[in-house]
């Protein structure tokens, strides 16, 4: 009897019919799941998907052929052949211009070291990773399907899930990511226009930057904001 | 108290509509099965803020039956090391009493079909709940002989666990349908629900006084191998319990089976304790109330099964046995002594009920003083560290003596 007492305060549980309390509760209770294939959840800023190959805004493709993206590959998932430009038609501002471009999703893990390597930020990555091939040769991008159309939008694949105003979103990673990986210049734009989009602003990280109506971002934070101020009470402070 | 169908002698008319009989409750019972599970997954997806099934068709309403074509189209494997003819066998064990159980429950009134009387249930059989004993303990050999037969530790172990808990819960389950026998007088399940139907009161449950339903759902919950009872099929012990190296239609039949006994026991239930299709009814469409509230009655006995499920934490295998032999069997027992001296007489009844109060007062003071021992032990002597410490002594090299 004398031990009974060494042992530590019962803790507070809920009980045989708390359970049964808690789980009829539930049944009121707003559901937490998205309807994914019907409504998607907003991604965030970061996010790597699929790349593209962007254009000027005179609609030169910035790819100068140099092949620094297949070099730092980790996954060895770039092919890329340089060629000089024909002087009557140049495709690239430069010398040289990307004249076969490969990507193999089956190899490529989105690391995005191929956008870090980009000199010209010519390869940058879409928010989209719904897509899935159902032979081997699909899965190979070829240049023709990276680079971005006249309107500088992606191109639209048929086995790829894109919905309305998802190719926005591409050139996130670059956007949201300070230059050189300096804090002093998050926030600041040092890369060149794109083609339909002119210099797109940035997207701040973890700075208050963030342009979040431009880049269709929506903050997790913001999302559950209410939920979680009903549930435990308080303010949950949005960004 | 036999099946006034046959009391004319058998003819065309009363053959054919016996076999009408067993097919749509056979049909019934399948579709059933259907709804069942698509009705458990979404009140348990209700009760988890979660969407549940609903891609196949409205609501996901058809969500099962895709399952089950999928199953039915995949390939049958059998290991190596099983016990072939008993391992086909075994499904069909299961799923037989699982159907043939539903034949005695009474599902609606009584009506006329072309001159016959007609009981709207499968069979009457004078020994109908005797009838329902043997085969709930049928219905162990599926799940008994499926673990066995596959050749393979964790069915094994499944299977054992199985029949341990069942024969347990067996003896809880079958004294409190003693009660109920013991008040309605007689073994045919019509009677049983005729002798509820005077009006709300006289349900078994209340002329019981309530505690043998609680038991009878706990034990049928134990028997059915469902949560908080599912000790059989573990997943983090057991992989997937008995029925781990089942797949394809064989796995399919296990999955029926068990659905199907779910709603067999709840449709038992109702009839042993809810005055089966008892109550209030109009008078258009007179044979469809009965029908209607049996069905409803048991539906919400399946959604309370579901909301077990939902609630509680699976138990650890001794508190299984002991929820079992020390609750269960001890309380069922008593009440069967009590409600039997009530049916000699009042004063009998309260003396028996005295009696029983002053042995489960005994009982519990029992049990109570030997887990308090055994707690002493697994602790260790009080104030003196761990159990190693405990049991120095026992290690330790006595000192040899000097010599001399």
């Amino acid at each position: 009897m004398a031990r009974k007492e060494q042992k530590p305060p019962k803790k507070r549980s809920l009980g045989f019919f708390g359970g049964f309390a808690l789980t009829l509760k539930q049944v009121g209770e707003p559901r937490v799941t998205t309807p994914y294939p019907d409504e998607k959840v907003a991604k965030p800023p970061r996010l790597h998907g699929r790349h593209v190959l962007n254009r000027y805004e005179d609609g030169m493709e910035k790819c100068i052929g140099c092949e620094l993206c297949a070099a730092v590959c980790p996954a060895d998932c770039i092919y890329v052949r340089g060629l000089d430009n024909p002087t009557d038609a140049p495709v690239s501002p430069g010398e040289r211009y990307g004249f076969v471009y490969e990507i193999n999703y089956l190899r490529c893990i989105h690391c995005d070291l191929c956008v870090e390597a980009c000199p010209t930020e010519a390869i940058t990555e879409s928010k989209m990773f719904e897509f899935s091939f159902t032979n081997r040769s699909d899965a190979i991008y070829t240049k023709h399907e990276l680079v971005v159309d006249e309107d500088g939008l992606p191109r639209h694949l048929p086995w790829e899930d894109w919905r309305p105003g998802e190719d926005q979103h591409s050139s996130g990673w670059m956007r949201a990511t300070s230059p050189s990986g300096a804090v002093e210049y998050e926030g600041t734009t040092q890369w060149s226009a794109e083609l339909g989009y002119g210099v797109r602003p940035p997207e701040g990280g973890q700075s208050g930057r963030r342009n979040d109506v431009a880049t269709g971002n929506i903050s997790i934070r913001e999302v559950e904001r209410d939920k979680i101020s009903r549930r435990f009470g308080g303010k949950v402070h949005g960004t | 108290m036999t099946d006034p169908l046959f009391g004319n002698g058998v003819d065309l008319g009363v053959v054919v509509i016996a076999a009408v009989k067993v097919l749509v409750v056979f049909g019934v019972l399948l579709v059933a099965v259907m709804m069942m599970i698509w009705f458990e997954r979404k009140v348990i997806s209700d009760m988890q803020n979660r969407v549940g099934p609903n891609r196949a068709g409205p609501y996901g309403v058809l969500q099962t039956l895709a399952d089950g074509i999928k199953l039915f189209f995949k390939e049958d494997l059998m290991p190596d090391r099983a016990d072939r003819f008993v391992y086909k066998l075994a499904p069909y064990l299961a799923l037989v009493p699982a159907l043939l159980i539903f034949t005695i429950v009474p599902i609606g009134g009584v009506v006329t079909i072309a001159h016959h009387v007609v009981e709207l249930q499968v069979a009457d059989p004078p020994m109908g709940i005797l009838f329902l004993l043997a085969l709930s303990s049928v219905s162990v050999y599926g799940t008994m002989l499926a673990g066995w037969s596959s050749g393979s530790k964790y069915p094994l172990l499944g299977s054992i666990r199985a029949s341990a808990q069942m024969i347990s819960y067996e003896a809880a389950m079958g004294l409190t349908i003693a009660t109920v026998v013991i008040v309605t007088h007689s073994l045919s399940t019509r009677t049983i629900v005729d002798s509820q139907a005077i009006s709300f009161l006289h349900w078994n449950i209340f002329r019981l006084g309530i505690l043998p339903f609680p038991l009878f759902l706990i034990a049928v919950t134990a028997e059915l191998n469902r949560p908080p009872f599912d000790l059989t099929e573990g997943e983090q012990e057991l992989v997937g319990g008995f029925n781990t190296e089942y797949s394809a239609l064989r796995f399919a039949l296990f999955y029926l089976s068990e659905f199907m006994n779910t709603i067999t026991m709840s449709a038992v239930m109702v009839t042993l304790f809810f005055g089966g299709p008892d109550g209030p009814g109009f008078h258009f469409v007179r044979w469809l109330w009965p029908i209607l509230w049996f069905t409803g009655k048991t539906v919400v006995l399946l959604y309370g099964y579901v909301w077990i499920r939902a609630a509680l934490p699976r138990l650890r295998y001794d508190q299984l046995m002991s929820v079992g032999w020390k609750v269960l069997i001890p309380f069922s027992l008593g009440w069967l002594l009590v409600v039997a001296a009530f049916r000699i007489g009042v004063i009998w009844g309260l003396a028996v009920f005295v009696g029983a109060a002053i042995g489960a007062g005994g009982l519990w003071q029992a049990i109570r003083v030997a887990s308090a021992r055994r707690e002493a032990l697994d602790e260790g002597p009080p104030g003196g560290g761990d159990r190693t410490a405990a049991d120095a002594h026992l290690r330790a090299v006595p000192e040899p003596e000097g010599g001399g």
